[in-house]
């Protein structure tokens, strides 16, 4: 069940780095000095190329540490941070997005050109080795050799957590001369020992050529949880004993890594480690990485102790026995709250959907010219999982849509008075039992006449045909349907509107557009906050029950008899001053079955669409574990699941969506009838 | 020799034999393969699925899971029949497009897990039976009587495929 295959588990672990690295450097376009966010992507890098080699991805490790390299320069201050090298390294970060991808195959082209281009970027020198002469400050202090006296202690769980002090001791050797004092005064006594746990610190005196932040390196992945301090002393004084002496008297430099990194550069006062430590503190929540799979099983067992739980509900309030009865209360508060529990394990911030955008922005505005903003709300808005990647696809394509059709080129927008960059919004909130994502812009809003014409040449609508705003605006989801006059690298592809609004469907979900001449569209899409676990509304219709999912139900009212019989020549009730079309479900399903005496109208509604569908009984509210049907029923359009009422016995769940569909259709066939 | 081919369905070990389930329909003795069987459930409460094709026209909750409840009398042209007090259901597996499905079957009664001899079956005959031939695997003689091995896959598949395309 669980994937233990270590290649594809570093493929996840290297997604998730490429993308902190690509997140990092969009940061860094906008502000390039930052060296938060540089030594982030360096860190990247680091940590990209380290466990890359460790799992055979040698292409990428090696490619991956001549990007290192450049960006270690600039985060040394040896080279200026600029936008063509952020660009140099997202395209290289592509790169090994594919060098991840396909190790085996042919990159060696795309290296060395990616690689030419950075060194460019970077500085201009043709080789790494040359890069230090050529960016190498004439002013360098000539007397390289400083001592540092480095004094740290690593958390008790060091080495459970995995850290090897003497890996950092080794490396802190490779600097210079060594000489390291254990600090053993806090081992505890043997009867209070704990073998896995760490007691000793260090104190350590280096002499090494190399710069302060050498030393800064040796602990960079264990500098949020350490301490650490480091001062400049004078060499001799700490040299101590003769046989020290001796060693001081080798020749320096022990080790000399690749020459592009040894570029001796005074900075930084000793005490400023402290204060960087600090800032890191903020700690990352921990998280477990679990299988998809196991999330559903779990969900799976929380649904069937639901529908346990309340049968026994139902069987306890039939009972006269105080005790069952207060039993039954607990189940039901504690598999409500499990029930919570597990929706929100499921749930992810839409944030990490929205980073992805950043990207596609980016690229898309260097490919059209024009000068967009992205700015992204809500997003710490959690979505299940399953949700944000199936949205992925369908909000790139919004996203083009908008900077390709919906924004002007600069002049234009300069022309019409406005700003001259665009910008997109990419926002996400909750409201009720729905995520609405939406995605707006501030271009030149849908043209309606276009998508008219387009309509009509494509036998869409008859000519001169009467649309309300809104169906004008919904033909855009016709499939085929494009309005770009030429297809462009962005439209074209073949993902229409439609492809678009099937995914939304699929969720459950709808579609809203909002678009003003001139003034930009705002395209929403309403997605169900879970898909496993929704409230609905249980009705009866002859002898069989239903679920309607709440979030779509707008309000119930009673068909009286007489209404009932006045109505059977139209299908429609009127509902403050609009008419609804209602669908009696009776017939839909063909019950064979009289109807009640006191039949109620449920209206429900995808947006703007509404209909009425005409039960028998509203039975009341039902939490409902959504179960989906087999393939044998695919066929069966009225129902989009089934759930398992508290008897035990099955109901199925209206497609709130079909529904619509076919009382508007019935409601158009009317209406030309008529 | 005889049409194996068209007993593809069935699989007869190395000695030639079948452990089957047999149970009744109408009068008729049919059998499925033991290890197909995942349970046999009394009757059970049925929701019909109003717009879904009669032959498989209701679910049923089956431990948690809503699995489709099939009538083989209904796929052999068959009068459908109300359950009596020997009525059973019986679950099984199927791969329907590679993917395993849980179905449940009406019967009028399940008799027992036997032992089929190959020796004893014969293809079913392409005349004479009022059964569409291609929805039976094999028909076996044992003591006079014919037990009825249906090719489940040929008939879920065919109402399937219908289903797809509609």
């Amino acid at each position: 069940m669980s994937s233990t295959d270590p290649i594809a588990v570093f493929r996840i672990e290297a997604a998730e780095c490429l993308e902190q690295i690509e997140a990092g450097l969009l940061d860094l376009t906008h502000q390039l000095d930052d060296k938060a966010l540089i030594d982030a992507v360096f860190r990247g890098l680091h940590t990209l190329k380290g466990s890359g080699s460790m799992f055979g991805f040698d292409a990428l490790a090696a490619f991956t540490h001549h990007c290192e390299t450049a960006f270690d320069r600039v985060r040394k201050g040896e080279a200026p941070a600029t936008a063509e090298l952020v660009a140099a390294v997202l395209d290289a970060q592509d790169h090994m997005r594919a060098l991840v991808d396909d190790p085996n195959g042919d990159h060696d082209a795309t290296s060395q050109r990616l690689l030419a281009q950075l060194q460019a970027a970077v500085g201009g020198a043709a080789k790494p080795a040359q890069w230090v002469t050529a960016a190498a400050p004439a002013s360098v202090v000539t007397d390289k050799r400083k001592t540092w006296r480095i004094r740290f202690s690593l958390p008790l769980n060091a080495m459970i957590n995995g850290t090897n002090p003497l890996g950092l001791l080794d490396e802190l050797r490779d600097l210079g001369e060594c000489r390291v004092v254990a600090n053993t005064s806090t081992i505890p006594s043997l009867s209070a020992l704990v073998p896995t746990e760490l007691y000793l610190s260090w104190d350590v005196t280096v002499t090494t050529e190399q710069p302060r932040s050498a030393i800064d390196d040796v602990f960079i992945f264990v500098m949020d949880d350490m301490q650490l301090d480091v001062e400049e002393i004078d060499g001799n004084a700490v040299v101590a004993t003769p046989k020290e002496a001796v060693v001081s008297a080798a020749p320096a430099a022990p080790v000399a890594p690749a020459a592009g990194e040894i570029v001796p550069v005074k900075r930084e006062a000793p005490a400023q480690v402290a204060p960087v430590a600090d800032q890191r503190q903020a700690k990352v929540t921990e998280s477990v990485r679990v299988p998809a799979e196991r999330l559903d099983e779990l969900m799976d067992r929380v649904g069937e102790l639901v529908i346990a739980q309340s049968r026994l509900s139902q069987l306890a309030s039939a009972s006269a026995d105080i005790g069952l009865r207060s039993v039954s209360e607990e189940i039901e508060r504690l598999s409500g709250e499990l029930r919570d529990t597990m929706m929100v394990l499921r749930m992810v911030p839409v944030a990490s959907l929205f980073s992805r955008f950043r990207r596609l922005v980016h690229d898309l505005a260097r490919e059209t010219g024009k000068v967009i903003e992205l700015v992204t709300e809500g997003e710490t808005t959690e979505v299940d999982k399953t949700v944000i990647e199936r949205l992925a696809d369908p909000l790139v394509h919004l996203v083009r849509n908008s900077i390709d059709h919906g924004l002007e080129p600069p002049e234009e927008r300069f022309a019409a008075g406005k700003a001259e960059a665009g910008t997109i919004t990419l926002s996400a909130r909750q409201s009720g039992g729905e995520v609405i994502i939406s995605i707006k812009d501030d271009g030149r809003g849908i043209n309606r006449e276009r998508v008219r014409a387009k309509a009509e040449s494509s036998g869409l609508i008859q000519p001169g045909q009467q649309l309300s705003d809104a169906e004008l605006l919904q033909l855009i989801f016709a499939p085929g349907f494009s309005t770009a006059a030429q297809i462009t690298n962005l439209s074209g592809r073949g993902v229409g509107m439609d492809v678009v609004k099937k995914t939304v469907e699929a969720l459950r979900g709808a579609i809203d557009i909002v678009s003003l001449p001139g003034q930009g569209s705002d395209v929403s899409l309403r997605i169900p906050l879970t898909l496993a676990i929704i409230d609905g509304l249980l009705v009866r219709v002859g002898a069989g029950r239903y679920v309607i999912p709440l979030s779509a139900v707008e309000e119930c009212l009673e068909l009286s008899l007489e209404e009932d019989l006045r109505s059977r020549g139209r299908s429609f009730i009127s509902l403050r001053d609009s008419l609804v079309p209602f669908l009696r479900l009776r017939d839909v399903f063909r019950t064979g079955t009289k109807p009640d005496v006191h039949q109620k109208v449920v209206v429900i509604s995808t947006g703007t669409e509404r209909v009425g569908l005409v039960v028998d009984q509203i039975i009341g509210d039902h939490q409902t574990v959504i179960k989906s049907m087999s393939k044998l029923h695919n066929d069966v359009a009225h129902f989009s699941g089934a759930t398992i009422l508290g008897d035990g016995s099955v109901a199925l769940i209206l497609d709130v969506v079909h529904l619509v569909t076919v009382g508007q259709q019935q409601e158009a066939h009317l209406r030309a009838a008529g | 020799m005889k049409l194996d081919n068209l007993w593809n369905g069935t699989h007869w070990n190395d000695d030639g034999e079948l452990e089957v389930l047999t149970f009744d329909l109408n009068g008729e003795t049919f059998a499925l393969e033991a290890v197909m069987v995942q349970e046999i459930l009394d009757i059970l409460p049925e929701t019909a699925v109003p717009g879904s094709q009669p032959f498989v026209g209701s679910v049923i909750n089956f431990r948690g899971k809503v699995i489709p409840l099939a009538d083989l009398r209904l796929a052999f042209g068959m009068e459908a029949a109300e359950a009596t007090i020997d009525s059973r259901i019986i679950v099984i597996e199927l791969d329907l497009q590679d993917e395993p499905t849980l179905v449940g079957l009406r019967t009028d009664k399940v008799n027992e897990v036997t032992t089929l001899a190959k020796a004893s079956s014969e293809a079913p005959p392409s005349v004479g039976m009022r059964w569409r031939p291609d929805y039976i695997n094999c028909l076996v003689k044992r003591g006079g009587e014919f037990i009825i091995l249906p090719n489940l896959q040929a008939i879920f598949s065919a109402r399937q495929n219908k289903a797809l395309s509609a």
